[in-house]
C-alpha cells in the first residue's frame, strides 16, 4: 500500500515543517504591517516587508469550507471518503488540511464551526497539521 | 495602448476529431490544429512569424511546423492561456513585433500519448500544502470553494446542477459533442458523488484534441477569405497557486480583473453582449463567471442558471457548443471557446444564434488561479 505522499521541506519552509515535528503550528507575521500570513516565505505578501518574524500560531481555526473526497489520491485508498478542508485559523491565515475526529458526512460539518490542531506523525521528517472539531478527543 | 480594434482572428480551426485519440500525441494534435487554421485563413506556414501556445513550448511547436518566428510567447497559464495569446499577439502586432501570429492547442488529456507527467517535486508549494492531504486532481481542488458560495448565498444543489443541464441542451444540437443524450436536473444529483457537494456530471470531461487561431492586424483582416472576427476588449489576470489562497471563496479576483479589463477597452456595456462562452470545468466555474464578469450581482448567479436563462430559447445564450462539460475538455479547453465564440460570429456554428454582433469567450486557467477574457465582434464599425 503506497503512504500518501509527503513534502520535503525547502529552506523558507522549514520552520513551519520542524514546528509541527514539535506540536507546534508555526506561521509568520510581518513586523512593519502586522498581518500575519500563510504559506511561509521570507515576504510579507501585503506590504513586501522583509522584516517578518516567526510566531507559534493557537492553533485554533473555524471551518472555511471544503469537499468530501470520495475517490482517493494515492497513498489514501484505506481512507476515503475523507474530508479535503480550508480553515481560517484565528489569526486569519488559511491553510488547506484534513478534518478528523469526525465521521466525514455534510451533517457533522457545518461551515464556521470551531476546529482545532492536532499532529499527526508520518515520518522521522514529517509530521502533518491536521484539525478536528473543537474540543474533540 | 487599447487594444480595441487593433487586430482579427482570420484563422480559426479545430483537430478534425475532438473526442478519443490515442493515435495521436499532444503535438501533433498543435501541428493538426494549425495546419487547419492556416488552410481556414488561406496562408501557408511560411506566412507565420509569431507563435504562441500552451502546453508544448512554443520552440517545439514552431520546429514541428517549420516556422521560423520572430515572436514567441509561451504563456501556459492553464486553460485561459489562448485568451491570453490573443491579447499578447494583438498587443505585439499592434507594436510591430510580428504580422501573422499562431496561437495552437493540442491535448492528448485522455490518452495522454507524448504528455508530460502529472505530479511535483515533493519541495512545490503544491507539494507540501495541498498534496499531503490527498488532493485527486481539480475536483478536489478546484471544488473546495463552492460550499461557501452556497453558505453565503444559500446558492442550491439544483440550481448547480441546473447549468450541466442548460449546457447539455447545446450540445445535444452539435454533432460533434460527446455527450448528448438530454438529463435532468434529478439525473445529475443522482449521477455518482466524485468529491461532496460534487456529482459526476457536473464535472467537465476529459478528452483528446486541439485547435489553433490565426490573428492579424485589423487592417488586413479583410484580405482573407473568412468574415473577420474582431478583437474589442481583452483581459488577463492571476490570483494564487493555490486555492486554499483564494481570497474570497465566492468571488475570483482574477474573474473580476480580467473582466473589467476586457469591458473597460471594449467600450460596451454588458447588456450589449450577444453571446457568451465561460469556461466549464465544472458546472460552479460557470456561476462564478457570471458574478464575476458583472453580468449578474454577486450571489445571484444560483437563480439565473436555474430559470434556464442561459438553455437553447434563453435570453442568455452560453456554452453554445456543449461546453467543457458535454462537447470536449482536454485540460486546457479555452482554445474550444474561442473557437465557438468564432463559429457564432461568423455564422458556422452548429447550434447556431440569429443576429450575433458580439461575444464573449472567458476562461480559467487552473483552480480559478488566472483568467482570460476577450470580447469579439464581427462588427468592422464601418
Amino acid at each position: 500500500m503506497p503512504r500518501r505522499p509527503l513534502p520535503e521541506a525547502t529552506p523558507e519552509t522549514k520552520e513551519f515543517w520542524e514546528g509541527t515535528k514539535r506540536g507546534e503550528l508555526r506561521i509568520q507575521r510581518c513586523r512593519s504591517c502586522g498581518k500575519a500570513y500563510f504559506y511561509p516565505r521570507p515576504l510579507c505578501p501585503h506590504c513586501s516587508s522583509t522584516d517578518v518574524e516567526w510566531f507559534t500560531a493557537s492553533g485554533k481555526a473555524t471551518l472555511y469550507s471544503y469537499v468530501i473526497n470520495q475517490r482517493p489520491a494515492r497513498g489514501f485508498e484505506d481512507m476515503a471518503p475523507y474530508v479535503i478542508a480550508v480553515v481560517q485559523l484565528e489569526e486569519g491565515p488559511r491553510m488547506m488540511t484534513n478534518i478528523v475526529g469526525v465521521e466525514p458526512k455534510p451533517e457533522n460539518l457545518p461551515l464556521d464551526m470551531a476546529v482545532e490542531v492536532t499532529f499527526e506523525k508520518q515520518d522521522d521528517d514529517i509530521t502533518l497539521p491536521l484539525f478536528k472539531p473543537a474540543g474533540a478527543a | 495602448m487599447s487594444l480595441r480594434m487593433s487586430a482579427a482572428i482570420v484563422g480559426a480551426a479545430e483537430t478534425d476529431v475532438v473526442g478519443i485519440q490515442p493515435d495521436k500525441s499532444a503535438i501533433q494534435l498543435h501541428a493538426e490544429a494549425a495546419l487547419n487554421a492556416l488552410a481556414d485563413a488561406g496562408i501557408t506556414k511560411d506566412d507565420v512569424d509569431a507563435v504562441l501556445c500552451a502546453g508544448q513550448s512554443p520552440v517545439a511547436v514552431a520546429e514541428y511546423l517549420g516556422i521560423v518566428p520572430k515572436y514567441l510567447d509561451g504563456t501556459s497559464v492553464g486553460g485561459c492561456s489562448f485568451m491570453i495569446h490573443v491579447r499578447h499577439a494583438a498587443a505585439a502586432i499592434k507594436a510591430g513585433l510580428c504580422t501573422t501570429a499562431l496561437i495552437t492547442h493540442g491535448e492528448s488529456g485522455r490518452s495522454r500519448v507524448g504528455m508530460g507527467g502529472w505530479g511535483a517535486s515533493q519541495q512545490m508549494l503544491q507539494a507540501q500544502f495541498e498534496e499531503p492531504y490527498g488532493v485527486a486532481g481539480p475536483p478536489t481542488r478546484f471544488t473546495i470553494p463552492i460550499l461557501r458560495h452556497m453558505h453565503e448565498y444559500g446558492t442550491t444543489h439544483e440550481q448547480i446542477a441546473s447549468v450541466a443541464v442548460a449546457t447539455r441542451r447545446w450540445a445535444e444540437k452539435n454533432p460533434r459533442a460527446m455527450m448528448r443524450d438530454p438529463i435532468t436536473v434529478e439525473d445529475v444529483l443522482n449521477s455518482r458523488v466524485i468529491a461532496w457537494p460534487v456529482h459526476l456530471l457536473e464535472c467537465c470531461l476529459v478528452t483528446d484534441g486541439g485547435g489553433a487561431l490565426v490573428v492579424v492586424s485589423a487592417e488586413r483582416a479583410k484580405d482573407f477569405p473568412k468574415k473577420p472576427v474582431y478583437v474589442l476588449g481583452t483581459g488577463e489576470s492571476s490570483e494564487h497557486s493555490m486555492i486554499s489562497q483564494m481570497h474570497d471563496f465566492t468571488e475570483s479576483r482574477a474573474f473580476k480583473v480580467s473582466g473589467e479589463l476586457a469591458f473597460n477597452e471594449a467600450k460596451i456595456e454588458r447588456k450589449d453582449i450577444d453571446h457568451a462562452m465561460f469556461y466549464d470545468a465544472f458546472a460552479h466555474t460557470p456561476m462564478f463567471a457570471l458574478e464575476a464578469l458583472g453580468f449578474v450581482g454577486k450571489g445571484e448567479s444560483g437563480p439565473f442558471f436555474e430559470a434556464m436563462r442561459t438553455a437553447p430559447g434563453g435570453d442568455f445564450p452560453l456554452n453554445t457548443n456543449g461546453g467543457g462539460l458535454s462537447y470536449t475538455h482536454t485540460g486546457m479547453y479555452g482554445m474550444f471557446a474561442i473557437q465557438e465564440s468564432v463559429r457564432q460570429l461568423r455564422g458556422e456554428a452548429a447550434a447556431q444564434l440569429p443576429d450575433v454582433r458580439t461575444s464573449i469567450a472567458h476562461g480559467v486557467g487552473g483552480m480559478f488561479n488566472a483568467a482570460g477574457t476577450l470580447i469579439l465582434t464581427n462588427d468592422d464599425g464601418a
